[in-house]
């Protein structure tokens, strides 16, 4: 897997000023991939988002992408280098329409307003429907919609989704994850997911990562893992005797 | 054993949302109390219905046997049923010991009057609040901080005042949101211990709690929640080894 | 030159009174009130009302500082549950709303030519009309003092210390935040009705012009500079405000090189100078919360 790897963290350690969350996560991305991070609550997957897409400095570990350390470059430096993310929840500028919010995904990353969205809202073609609309008045599900496609916009080689179906309803989480594979499958573009809701979002996953207590478990197939008796130990206590 | 709280057929919908479904449980007195599930069952609405904070669309609540479903949260508090919540919220610039001070009801040195009075009245009825004060700091292992300025705690610490805080107002039952959510592992250490001593002191505890840990060791009883329902209640080890719980937490059965 | 100084204690002491008040809402509660002049300008009219009929000195001391109180009751009431941004519109509002009653009613209070021929207060044996004013202003100033030192210390101080720093932790213990603060804020104003009275009857002639916003915002000043919440610091600081603005005259005499113009324009200068430089010493780096 490391010879096609495009994103790679390796031990990763980072939290908030005394409260240490991440102790040495390392985990790969290859391209074109799906690849799903799940574990309990208050595992730190969101931290290893925040991590990776660079609003939390990490205090130890390196973070590659396309082979260039991008450890300790800025937000904007990893946009550049075509690492898209979407936080959870209220991730689209409420007072501004749907086409506006999609501006804004060029903001940082040079390119033509015009052409970008052209090809965004062929990838996401459910975005002409409410295209002029407001997107605080969306749907929870259109609005996470609306997300991805701004992140697209700046054309990200690599994506990191946290928790994009939280809040959702059952049909609403089809809905969006059919639209994350649909990403993929079109633009060959690489997505890291965080996920409370593991059995869908390994679904469309071609891999998986466990995370509990701010280390790595397990890893394997999407397919497999749910299979690992570990699991229920991760999930419903005593995860001490797991490492 | 008698039951403390006793929630019937409860229900709260939140527009297209039903946060809690016909949930049913009932917590014994003077037991520690579990209340788990995956993110978005439903807890932290039950625990506003409980407390008052949000009406219920149905259902009934008695604690004490008394019903509460349509008392206000002020209403709620003052027959001893006390919240903490997830987050807490000191007093910064105070110090825990006036943090604390500021709870006692009806203190006459706390109306305006008092300051034209002679204030034996008010010093008598200050020391005595102190004595509990200080009472409550030790059982929770602040102590050493009393003195100190809120804002120096550490977050583990604040949420030890908040729990002092509540507890100044002598509760029955005690609904913790996540007691250790953000503190570090030596101090949930501690922290376990205090919800210990607190329980034997004769207060009834529910918990809401990701930290599986921490329920399994504390809890004689745990109630599972997902979407808006209770799946399962029993001891640690039951809900342990229950395929239903361990489903709920992975997004449930795929459909 | 000692007629001026006393002068200046006199105003002092009287800036005193409204600024305990202010500190009060301001500082200890945290209620912006960027029209404390309305209420002693109530004080003060409430005074030379009385005092036209023939009410005897302290009955008009007192009524008027009860009908401060109690306009600061009104305003509390009618200010939707006291939050910051409305009061201090409504404050601001009101201030101006007295004054200019007070400039166009003519029937009420004389309009624009103001109310001539204010009592004062009879002299103590052995001392001048000044400074037996200056004892009784003084002992009223230490009374006040002590009240507010006392509200500070009490249970009560603590309350509104927390609902100024956060009013939701207070409400959740189970008290009635508002109730609090619109006990603070009448007795605010209530001790600026106070300071009217004693304004009204040292000058003996008093005119809406008299009550500008300027005068709000002196007393706002003081208790800035005061760092909010300590009587001690509040009253310190008046008598800086009080030096500034009435001591900076002296300078008239040993200044020569400006004629008198232009002195009064720098010697505004000076005193908002001065100010910047106070506030950016006192709210420096070291306030970081």
């Amino acid at each position: 897997m490391s010879g096609t790897a495009i994103l790679t963290a390796d031990a990763l350690v980072a939290g908030y000023g005394e409260m240490q969350i991440l102790h040495g996560v390392s985990l790969e991305l290859a391209a074109g991939e799906i690849v799903t991070v799940i574990g309990p609550n208050g595992c730190g997957k969101s931290t290893l988002l925040k991590t990776l897409a660079g609003l939390l400095r990490p205090q130890g570990g390196r973070i590659e992408l396309n082979g260039l350390d991008i450890t300790n470059a800025t937000t904007r430096d990893r946009l550049r280098a075509g690492l898209g993310y979407v936080p959870q929840v209220r991730n689209v500028f409420g007072t501004m329409s749907v086409e506006e919010n999609l501006r804004m995904g060029l903001f940082a990353v040079p390119g033509s307003i015009k052409d970008r969205q052209n090809s965004v809202r062929e990838i996401l073609p459910t975005l002409a429907e409410y295209w002029t609309a407001t997107a605080g008045k969306l749907s929870g599900g259109q609005q996470q919609v609306v997300a991805l496609g701004r992140a697209l916009m700046a054309s990200p080689t690599v994506l990191l989704l946290d928790e994009p179906s939280a809040g959702l309803s059952p049909k609403a989480t089809s809905e969006v994850f059919h639209h994350i594979r649909e990403i993929s499958n079109r633009q060959g573009v690489a997505v890291l997911l965080v996920e409370q809701n593991a059995h869908k979002a390994l679904e469309i996953s071609d891999r998986c990562y466990i995370l509990a207590e701010g280390r790595n478990q397990i890893d394997g197939t999407a397919r497999s893992i749910l299979n690992n008796p570990v699991v229920g130990k991760i999930y419903l206590g005593a995860y001490g005797e797991v490492e | 054993m008698k039951e403390i709280l006793e929630i019937k057929c409860l229900s709260r919908r939140f527009g297209g949302l039903q946060a809690v479904n016909k949930c049913e449980f009932s917590v014994r007195a003077h037991s520690i109390t579990g209340l788990v599930g995956p993110n978005g069952a439903g807890k932290s609405t039950l625990f506003n219905l409980v407390s008052g904070f949000v009406r219920p669309d149905s259902g009934e609540i008695r604690f004490a046997g008394e019903r509460i479903d349509t008392l206000s949260a002020h209403s709620v508090a003052r027959l001893g049923l006390r919240r903490t919540f997830q987050i807490p919220r000191e007093l910064k610039q105070m110090t825990v010991l006036e943090n604390l001070l500021l709870v006692p009801e009806n203190q006459f040195g706390d109306r305006i009057v008092s300051v034209l009075s002679q204030g034996k009245r008010v010093r008598e009825e200050e020391g005595k609040n102190l004595q509990i004060a200080r009472g409550v700091l030790e059982m929770v292992g602040l102590s050493e901080k009393a003195t100190h300025q809120a804002a120096l705690l550490s977050g583990g610490q604040k949420k030890l005042l908040e729990l002092a805080r509540c507890l100044m107002a002598k509760p029955k039952l005690l609904l913790l949101d996540e007691p250790t959510a953000g503190v570090n592992p030596t101090l949930i250490r501690h922290l376990m211990s205090v919800l210990r001593r607190v329980n034997e002191s004769g207060v009834t505890l529910l918990i809401i709690e990701h930290n599986m840990t921490v329920i399994m060791e504390l809890c004689e009883r745990v109630i599972v929640m997902d979407r808006g329902q209770v799946i399962a209640a029993g001891s640690p080890s039951a809900i342990q080894s229950n395929k239903q719980v361990l489903e709920a937490y992975l997004g449930g059965v795929s459909a | 030159m000692i007629d001026y100084a006393v002068s200046i204690l006199i105003f002092a002491c009287i800036y005193g009174l409204v600024a305990l008040g202010l500190n009060i809402q301001w500082g200890l509660t945290g209620l912006i009130n960027l029209g404390q002049v309305a209420f002693f300008a109530v004080g003060a009219y409430t005074f030379a009302l009385l005092s036209k009929i023939g009410m005897p000195f302290p009955v008009g001391v007192l009524v008027a500082t009860l009908t401060g109180g109690g306009f600061g009751a009104a305003v509390a009431m009618f200010t939707p549950r006291l939050r910051e941004d409305y009061l201090a519109i409504v404050t601001l509002g009101f201030s101006e709303f007295v004054r200019l009653i007070l400039l166009n009613e003519k029937w009420l209070a004389g309009g624009p030519d103001g109310i001539a021929g204010i009592q004062r207060p009879m002299t103590i044996a052995g001392f001048g009309s000044e400074v037996s004013f200056l004892i009784i202003v003084v002992v009223t100033l230490a009374i006040a003092f002590a009240f507010t030192r006392r509200i500070e210390g009490f249970p009560i101080g603590r309350t509104l210390r927390a609902i100024r720093e956060d009013e939701t932790v207070v409400s959740s213990v189970g008290k009635v935040t508002l109730a609090y603060k619109t006990r603070a804020f009448m007795l605010g104003a209530a001790l600026a009705g106070l300071g009217g009275a004693f304004f009204a009857s040292y000058l003996s002639y008093i005119s809406p012009d008299m009550f500008g916003p300027n005068v709000s915002i002196y007393v706002l000043a003081a208790v800035l500079i005061g760092r909010q919440g300590s009587s001690v610091a509040t009253l310190a600081s008046t008598a800086l405000v009080a030096l500034l603005l009435e001591g900076t005259r002296i300078l008239k005499d040993y200044v020569t090189f400006v004629d008198g113009v232009e002195l009064a324009a720098l010697r505004l200068m000076l005193l908002g100078i001065a100010l910047i430089a106070i506030v950016a010493v006192r709210y420096g780096p070291r306030r970081a919360v």
